[in-house]
């Protein structure tokens, strides 16, 4: 047998770019394999010389599926290059649209993107393998996951006019007041979608995790640290907070984010255009050794999950006292990404509540005064897929002189790397690999949603 | 036989597809109407066969090809000409594929300062300046929309375009007519009062909120933003955000446009054009703080370009 590569080109029910490159030896055995991140579109420079207050409608481009947080992450960097803090309305606002914009993701990844290869199985026809088969299968089902998530997907834009590449977070707080009427609708729709992810993760407690336990303990399991951002409490906190940073062995340090450059360091790597982050304040540098990995941390629902001591609304904790009773703190199985998204997602349904519950965020000072001027200001909020730093530079005019950016999958790069370097590994031997191998593959890289 | 479509995202951020996601319980409809051959956003169809033995990249045959995403490196064009050529019809989806949509900025610099900024950045580890060019495509050398590299049958801008407007070219096409696609300005949708600009010199920057009355007051009783001194791409700007609601999505969260739909005439320059309603109204120019944002939606087709040294 020759030596030979596999190409899984492009990956698939991902949001990116990406494709993997497995080496098979002459035995047919995996030498090596890489996954390569394609997309560079240069954000960071082209947003140079832009007036700082039209980022968050120029960035949220970065990403169709989490806009949202891009928006906001980049209204709070202006905020702080201008020196401005948004009334409490316009805060609440922000994390509500926020909140809002985490359940809607949550379903779509779970429905749409990775339950294909565990309602309708891992080995089964591509053809089916998929929404469209899920929607032929069960109807009932399908119908009511594309009425919920387009339910919540059109609060977004009822109230705040564009839910894709959003326009109604502004420099200074939010573009308009909720009225008592938005916030009564609004509260029923949310009631009816928390109903809808406590349905889906009993569901899938039930009916989907079971049949899969041997692969959730074994494929792209590896061993890493995590990050994430909590509350002063501990509590998981989606919008807000200090970051936490944990090692392996569960030992973690918190820092505020506009020290973010002390803590996270980005490698560059021959395969990807994406850099790959890394926690520079280990001082360990960086690899993607299986055995023995350095600098490597995860981000996204698991991660969030890890890193938090608790979760602030109770049904939420409740389902992590569970997940905790049975995987412990912090779990490293790379599969339980999607049972994290689903604890996650009740948390979101039920804090969306709690802010709307609040009658003070009717109030219709939602936007504080501003004046253009040099500043320096770092914003960030937890993305879908992780971490989300936006650091701006502004000149006196307020136009902006420098950018960097870390977007949420990013983080999750090198550990994607690693996780279908274990299943390439597991899976591939004499050099059988098979579409439904190949398939179980892409499935490590599914987990992290990039 | 239901018709079956070919879709794929190239330099693209995904949005388009959420948009057609978004159709809610018509995308169901929509599923039953056709077969999807290939879809990496939601299906596995793979370029090189299922195993990854092919040597070209390779879709099925489609009476129409979808494709969202501008050009910009040589896999996106490979896949383009692919779907050229295995689809009956190409419909360009979203504004990245008809105008360069917002990663067209980038045509404003050479790929080399792209590159020196993304891999030297504050937090980034020293390198030694090498590009990535193991397994990843090589760059084209700039962004370019769809038409100028293959033919495109059908264009539907927006970013993203409305759901509303998608569900419209689709049901046209397999009932084998035009779709009703608007053909006006965003003004000419938008329902704010316009009672001319009075003594505007000045426009000013979005640091503000526009001026209207009670929070649940109508669109309609809201005075125009240009004419509050605000610029608003509306008059320069396709028609269509709205969808069947017609009002412009930015301006129903009270914020004016820039231009995402891209120009009115499809060859239109959005930026020429508005500084040139803006002059003739006797707006100070000089109040602008610049102008490149005005193309930030359609920099393709060469009309953004680097700085000549």
């Amino acid at each position: 047998m020759a030596a030979r590569t596999i190409k899984i080109a492009p990956i698939t029910r991902i949001e990116g770019h990406a494709t993997i490159a497995i080496h098979l030896d002459d035995a047919g055995n995996v030498a090596d394999s890489k996954v390569h991140f394609q997309s560079i579109r240069g954000f960071e420079k082209f947003v140079e010389g832009k007036p700082a207050e039209e980022l968050p409608r120029i960035v949220n481009r970065i990403c169709g599926i989490c806009p949202w947080h891009h928006h906001l992450a980049s209204n709070k960097a202006v905020d702080r290059c201008f020196g401005v803090t948004p009334t409490p309305a316009g805060h609440k606002l922000r994390e509500l649209v926020q909140t809002i914009a985490q359940a809607e993701d949550k379903l779509l990844h779970f429905f749409f993107l990775a339950a294909a290869d565990f309602v309708i199985g891992p080995d089964a026809d591509y053809a089916v393998r998929n929404v469209i088969g899920i929607a032929k299968a069960n109807p009932e089902l399908a119908t009511k996951v594309v009425q919920m998530r387009y339910k919540a997907k059109m609060i977004l834009e009822k109230f705040a006019g564009k839910a894709i590449h959003p326009v109604a977070g502004v420099v200074g707080g939010f573009a308009k007041p909720l009225t008592e009427a938005d916030r009564q609708w609004m509260l029923a729709d949310m009631r009816e979608i928390l109903d809808f992810a406590l349905f889906t993760i009993e569901f899938a407690k039930k009916d989907v995790f079971p049949k899969y336990l041997d692969a959730i303990q074994s494929l792209g399991v590896i061993k890493t640290g995590f990050i994430g951002t909590v509350d002063d409490n501990g509590a998981l906190n989606l919008y807000d907070g200090k970051i936490r940073l944990m090692k392996p062995d569960g030992a973690f340090a918190d820092f505020d984010v506009q020290n973010y450059a002390d803590y996270i360091g980005e490698q560059v790597v021959p395969w990807s255009y994406g850099k790959f982050p890394y926690a520079k304040s280990w001082n360990e540098g960086f690899s993607l050794d299986l055995e023995n990995p350095k600098g490597i941390y995860r981000a996204n629902t698991l991660a969030r999950i890890n890193v938090a001591d608790k979760m602030a609304t109770p049904r939420a904790q409740a389902e992590l006292e569970e997940f905790r009773s049975l995987f412990g703190r912090p779990a490293q199985a790379t599969l339980l990404y999607h049972y994290a998204r689903l604890i996650e997602e009740v948390y979101a349904c039920e804090h969306a509540i709690e802010l709307l519950k609040d009658p003070s965020i009717t109030d219709t000072d939602v936007r504080a005064k501003v004046e253009p001027r040099a500043g320096r200001g770092v914003g960030c909020v937890e993305a879908p897929r992780g971490t989300l730093i936006h650091d701006y530079s502004t000149d006196d005019n307020g136009l902006v002189t420098r950018a960097n950016l870390i977007v949420g999958t990013t983080h999750n790069l090198g550990p994607i790397n690693m996780s279908v370097n274990q299943a390439a590994r597991a899976l591939i031997k004499d050099g059988v690999a098979d579409e439904g191998i190949l398939n179980k593959v892409e499935m490590a890289v599914r987990a992290y949603d990039p | 036989m239901p018709a079956k479509i070919a879709s794929d995202w190239l330099n693209a951020c995904s949005g388009c597809e959420i948009a057609i996601v978004d159709l809610g319980e018509r995308l169901l409809t929509v599923l039953g109407l056709v077969d999807f051959v290939h879809l990496p956003a939601l299906m596995d169809h793979k370029y090189y066969g299922q195993t990854g033995q092919g040597t070209h990249i390779e879709i099925p045959e489609a009476d129409v090809g979808i494709i969202s995403g501008g050009l910009r490196n040589a896999e996106h064009l490979e896949v383009a000409e692919e779907m050229r050529k295995k689809c009956k019809a190409v419909i360009a989806l979203g504004t990245c594929a008809t105008h360069g949509g917002i990663p067209a900025l980038a045509n404003s610099y050479e790929n080399s300062a792209i590159f020196s900024r993304y891999y030297s950045t504050e937090t980034t580890a020293p390198n030694d300046g090498t590009v990535p060019g193991d397994g990843v495509p090589e760059l084209l050398d700039r962004c370019y929309a769809l038409d100028e590299k293959i033919a495109v049958d059908i264009y539907l801008p927006g970013c993203p375009p409305h759901s509303d407007q998608i569900f419209e070219a689709l049901t046209a096409f397999l009932e084998g007519r035009s779709p009703d696609l608007a053909q006006k300005s965003v003004c000419d949708t938008c329902p704010t009062i316009r009672e001319g600009k009075g003594k505007l010199k000045q426009m000013r920057r979005f640091l503000e909120a526009p001026h209207y009355g009670a929070p649940d007051e109508p669109l309609d009783r809201m005075r125009c933003l240009l004419e509050q001194g605000f610029l608003c791409m509306g008059p320069v700007t396709k028609a269509g955000c709205g969808g069947n609601r017609v009002t412009p999505r930015c301006i129903s969260a009270r914020v004016p446009c820039r231009g995402c739909y891209g120009p009115v005439k499809a060859d239109g320059n959005q930026r020429l054009d508005m500084l040139n309603a803006l002059a003739s109204n006797g707006i100070d120019l000089g109040s602008l703080p610049e102008t490149t944002s005005m193309l930030r939606f359609s920099g393709a087709h060469h009309l953004l370009g680097p700085a000549r040294q």
